[in-house]
C-alpha cells in the first residue's frame, strides 16, 4: 500500500470538490469518483507525466459556479451574434442551456437528441479515466447524441456552438456516430466572455466502416477562460478522418485528442494551429494507438507565440505489434516572436511492430532576418512583412484541405487574431 | 541621382571594415558598372544602399537625389525609388509570388500617397511585364522564389524591378547563373527600363553582361575602395588582362 500524507487542497480543488459533491443526476456516480480522486491526490502536477508541461494544480486558479439560469447579457443573443464561420445546421449551448437549433429541423440523415442522454452514451467509445474524462463525466449536464446515418452525405456542416459567460462553469459531453459510408463535417465552436469562465467539453466519435468525416474545433475563448477539451475517437476500416484544431483564445487551454485506429486502411490527419496569446497557456496533447495493419496517420501543428505565452504539444504514437505497415508522421513547428515566448514539444513513439514508417520532427524558430529584409527591401513595412511571414507559416496547415470555404473562414479568423495579437 | 561619399562600412557586430572610403556618383540616365574580384565588397555596397542591418556606416554618406538615405528604413528607401536586385534572391515558402508583388507595389504606392492598384489593374500590369520576360503565370502562383531555378529567380528579380518602376536600380551579379538565352532576356528587360530619369548600378564579374547592357562608366572595386574608373573600354581591358595590373598600379 502506498502511504500518502493528506494534501492541502488549492482553492480550485476545493471549489471542484464542492461542485462535484452537489451533483445529483445520472452523473452522480461519476461525480463521486472524480471527487474521491481530487480529494485524495489533488489535480495533476508536473510530476504526473501526462501533465508534465501543464501543471494543472498550479495553473487552475478557480472553478466558478455553474449558472442556474440563462445569463442575461451574454447568452443566446451573443451566440447568435457570433460571426458565422460557414453556413450549417447549428445546435447552440449557452453555458449548459440548449438555446439554438430545433431538433425537428435536423437535416435529413442526421438523427439524435440533446439532454441528459449525452451523459451516459459514448457510442461505445471507451472513456479513459483520466483527469479531463473524470471531471467532465462528473460535471457535464448536457450535450448532444447524434448519428449520421449510413450512406448519408450531409451537404452542410453540423455546428456545435458553445458560449459561456459571467464567471460561470459550463461542461458539455457530446457523442457522434458516423454510420457506414457516412460523410459529414462537424464544427465545435467555443466562445466566451472575457471574464474567468471554465469549460470542459468531451466529444466521443465513432466512425464506422468507410465513413469520412472532418471534425473542426474552433476555440476562440475570452482571454481569462479555462478550457479542458477532449476528443475520443474510434476508427473502423476504410475510414477517413481529418481533425482540425484552431486554438485562438483562452488563458489555460488543454485539448486532448485520443484516437484508437481499429480498422485497416484507416486514414487519419490531425492538423492544428495554436495561437498562444500573452500570459496564456495552450496545450495540445494527442495519443494515437494503431491496433491493426495498414493505417496512415499524419499530424501537423503550426504554433505562433507572439508575447509571453507558453505552448505545449505532446504527441504520442503507439503502434501495437499487429499494426504492421503503419505510416505515422508527426510535425510540430513553432514560431516564437518574442524573447518571453515559450513552447515545449514532446513527440513520443512507442512501436511494437517491426515493419512501420514513423517519423516526427519538431522545430522552434523565430522569423528569418533574410526573409524579412528581402520583403522590406521591396517596400513592405516591417509590421506588414512580419505578418506576411507569420501567416505564410501558419497557413501551410490548410494547404491541401479539401473544403476551401471552411479553410478560408478559419484563415480569416487566424488573420484577425494575428492582426490584434501579432 | 546617387552620390556615395567617402563611405566606410564595417560589419555591425565586429570591427571588421569592409568598405574603406568609396566615392561614386551616378547621374540620372547613367548606367554605371562595378567590377572587382570576389570579396572586394560589391555585395556589401549594395546591401548598405538597401539598408541591411548587418552593416554599420562609420563614415561618409549616401545621397539619393541630394538627400541622405542612411537614416531611412529599407522599405522607406524602396518607396523613395531604390531597388536592389539580389545576388541571391531569398526563398519565402507560403507566400505566393502574386500576393507578394501586390503587397510590394501597393505598399510603395501607399507610402508615396498614391492610390493602390485595383486587382484587375494589378493583374494586367503583371501579365504584361511577365509576358515580356518569358515568365508564366503558373510560376507566379508558386511561393516566392521557392524552388525556382537560378534563372527563374533572376527573371523574377527583373520582373519586380519592372513592376516597381524604381528610380535607381542596383543589380548585384544578375548575370551569374544565367545561360546565354536567359542573359539576353534579362538584358532586354533592363534595357527596356533605361530612361533619362533612371539610373543603374550594375555589379558584375564579367564583360559578357556589359555587351548587352552597355555601361556609361566602369569602376573597379578592390578591398573596399574604387581603385580605377573609366569608360566601357575598361571592362574590355579587364576581361583581357585581369585585375592584376590595375591592382599593382593602385598599390
Ligand atoms: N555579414 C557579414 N559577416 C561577415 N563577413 C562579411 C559579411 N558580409 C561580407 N563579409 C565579408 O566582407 C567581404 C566582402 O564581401 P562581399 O561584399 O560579399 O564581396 P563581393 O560581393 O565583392 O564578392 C568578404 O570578405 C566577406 O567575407
Ligand atoms: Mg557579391
Amino acid at each position: 500500500m502506498n502511504m500518502q500524507t493528506p494534501i492541502t487542497h488549492t482553492a480550485a480543488e476545493e471549489a471542484l470538490i464542492a461542485a462535484l459533491g452537489k451533483v445529483d443526476s445520472v452523473a452522480k456516480e461519476a461525480a463521486a469518483r472524480a471527487l474521491a480522486g481530487i480529494e485524495k491526490s489533488g489535480l495533476p502536477t508536473r510530476r504526473v507525466e501526462a501533465w508534465h508541461y501543464t501543471d494543472l494544480r498550479n495553473l487552475l486558479r478557480d472553478y466558478p459556479k455553474p449558472p442556474r439560469a440563462i445569463q442575461s447579457e451574454f447568452s443566446s443573443e451573443s451566440l447568435v451574434d457570433l460571426p458565422p464561420l460557414v453556413e450549417g445546421y447549428t445546435l447552440g449551448f449557452s453555458n449548459t442551456f440548449h438555446v439554438i437549433g430545433h431538433l425537428a429541423g435536423m437535416p435529413e440523415g442526421l438523427s439524435g437528441t440533446v439532454g441528459e442522454e449525452a451523459l451516459t452514451t459514448t457510442h461505445g467509445v471507451p472513456v479513459e479515466a483520466d483527469t479531463i474524462g473524470l471531471i467532465n463525466a462528473g460535471l457535464a449536464e448536457t450535450g448532444v447524441v447524434l448519428a449520421v446515418q449510413a450512406g448519408v452525405k450531409l451537404a452542410e456542416p453540423v455546428i456545435l456552438a458553445h458560449t459561456c459567460a459571467d464567471e460561470t462553469a459550463s461542461n458539455l459531453r457530446h457523442s457522434v456516430r458516423f454510420g457506414e459510408g457516412a460523410q459529414a463535417t462537424f464544427i465545435e465552436r467555443h466562445h466566451s466572455s472575457i471574464t474567468g469562465n471554465f469549460q470542459s467539453v468531451v466529444c466521443n466519435l465513432v466512425l464506422e466502416k468507410g465513413a469520412k468525416a472532418v471534425w473542426v474545433i474552433d476555440q476562440e475563448l475570452g482571454v481569462e477562460t479555462t478550457r479542458l477539451g477532449q476528443l475520443n475517437v474510434e476508427l473502423a476500416e476504410d475510414t477517413d478522418l481529418t481533425i482540425l484544431i484552431l486554438n485562438a483564445g483562452g488563458r489555460l487551454v488543454r485539448q486532448e485528442v485520443h484516437v484508437a485506429v481499429n480498422g485497416e486502411n484507416a486514414n487519419l490527419a490531425i492538423k492544428g494551429v495554436n495561437l498562444v496569446g500573452n500570459d496564456s497557456h495552450v496545450d495540445v496533447t494527442t495519443t494515437l494507438t494503431h491496433n491493426v495493419p495498414n493505417t496512415v496517420a499524419t499530424e501537423l501543428f503550426r504554433n505562433v507565440v507572439p508575447g509571453s505565452g507558453k505552448g505545449v504539444f505532446q504527441g504520442q504514437i503507439r503502434v501495437a505489434q499487429p499494426a504492421q505497415k503503419t505510416d505515422a508522421q508527426m510535425a510540430c513547428n513553432t514560431l516564437l516572436l518574442s524573447d518571453e515566448a515559450d513552447f515545449s514539444a514532446k513527440p513520443e513513439l512507442e512501436i511494437f511492430a517491426d515493419d512501420v514508417v514513423c517519423a516526427h520532427g519538431a522545430t522552434v524558430a523565430d522569423i528569418e532576418d533574410e526573409q524579412l529584409f528581402y520583403l522590406r527591401a521591396r517596400g513592405i513595412p516591417e509590421r506588414d512583412a512580419r505578418a506576411l511571414l507569420v501567416k505564410a507559416f501558419v497557413e501551410e496547415v490548410f494547404e491541401d484541405f479539401e473544403d476551401t470555404e471552411l479553410a478560408g473562414a478559419l484563415v480569416d479568423r487566424i488573420e484577425s487574431w494575428l492582426d490584434i495579437n501579432g | 541621382m546617387i552620390e556615395i561619399r567617402n563611405l566606410h562600412v564595417k560589419i555591425a557586430d565586429t570591427d571588421t571594415m569592409i568598405l574603406n572610403g568609396v566615392d561614386l556618383t551616378v547621374k540620372a540616365g547613367e548606367v554605371a558598372a562595378i567590377m572587382g574580384p570576389n570579396g572586394s565588397g560589391k555585395s556589401t555596397l549594395s546591401y548598405v544602399m538597401a539598408g541591411k542591418e548587418d552593416y554599420e556606416v562609420t563614415e561618409g554618406d549616401i545621397l539619393l537625389n541630394g538627400e541622405s538615405i542612411l537614416e531611412m528604413e529599407p522599405d522607406e528607401r524602396a518607396a523613395a525609388g531604390l531597388f536592389l536586385a539580389f545576388q541571391y534572391p531569398v526563398e519565402i515558402p507560403g507566400v505566393p509570388t502574386m500576393n507578394f508583388l501586390k503587397a510590394a507595389m501597393n505598399s510603395q504606392r501607399k507610402a508615396r500617397g498614391q492610390d493602390e492598384f485595383t486587382t484587375p489593374e494589378f493583374i494586367k500590369k503583371v501579365k504584361d511585364a511577365a509576358g515580356r520576360l518569358g515568365i508564366s503565370m503558373d510560376m507566379l502562383k508558386r511561393s516566392l522564389n521557392t524552388g525556382f531555378s537560378g534563372g527563374e529567380k533572376k527573371r523574377a528579380e527583373i520582373l519586380q524591378m519592372s513592376l516597381l518602376e524604381p528610380k535607381f536600380c542596383v543589380m548585384d551579379e544578375t548575370d551569374s547563373g544565367l545561360d546565354i538565352d536567359a542573359l539576353k532576356v534579362v538584358s532586354d528587360g533592363v534595357n527596356a527600363l533605361r530612361s533619362p530619369e533612371r539610373a543603374f548600378l550594375v555589379i558584375t564579374h564579367y564583360q559578357r553582361l556589359l555587351e548587352h547592357i552597355v555601361p556609361d562608366s566602369v569602376h573597379v572595386l578592390y578591398k573596399g575602395r574604387i581603385i580605377q574608373s573609366g569608360g566601357k573600354e575598361l571592362a574590355l581591358q579587364l576581361e583581357e588582362q585581369g585585375y592584376a595590373d590595375i591592382i599593382a598600379k593602385a598599390a
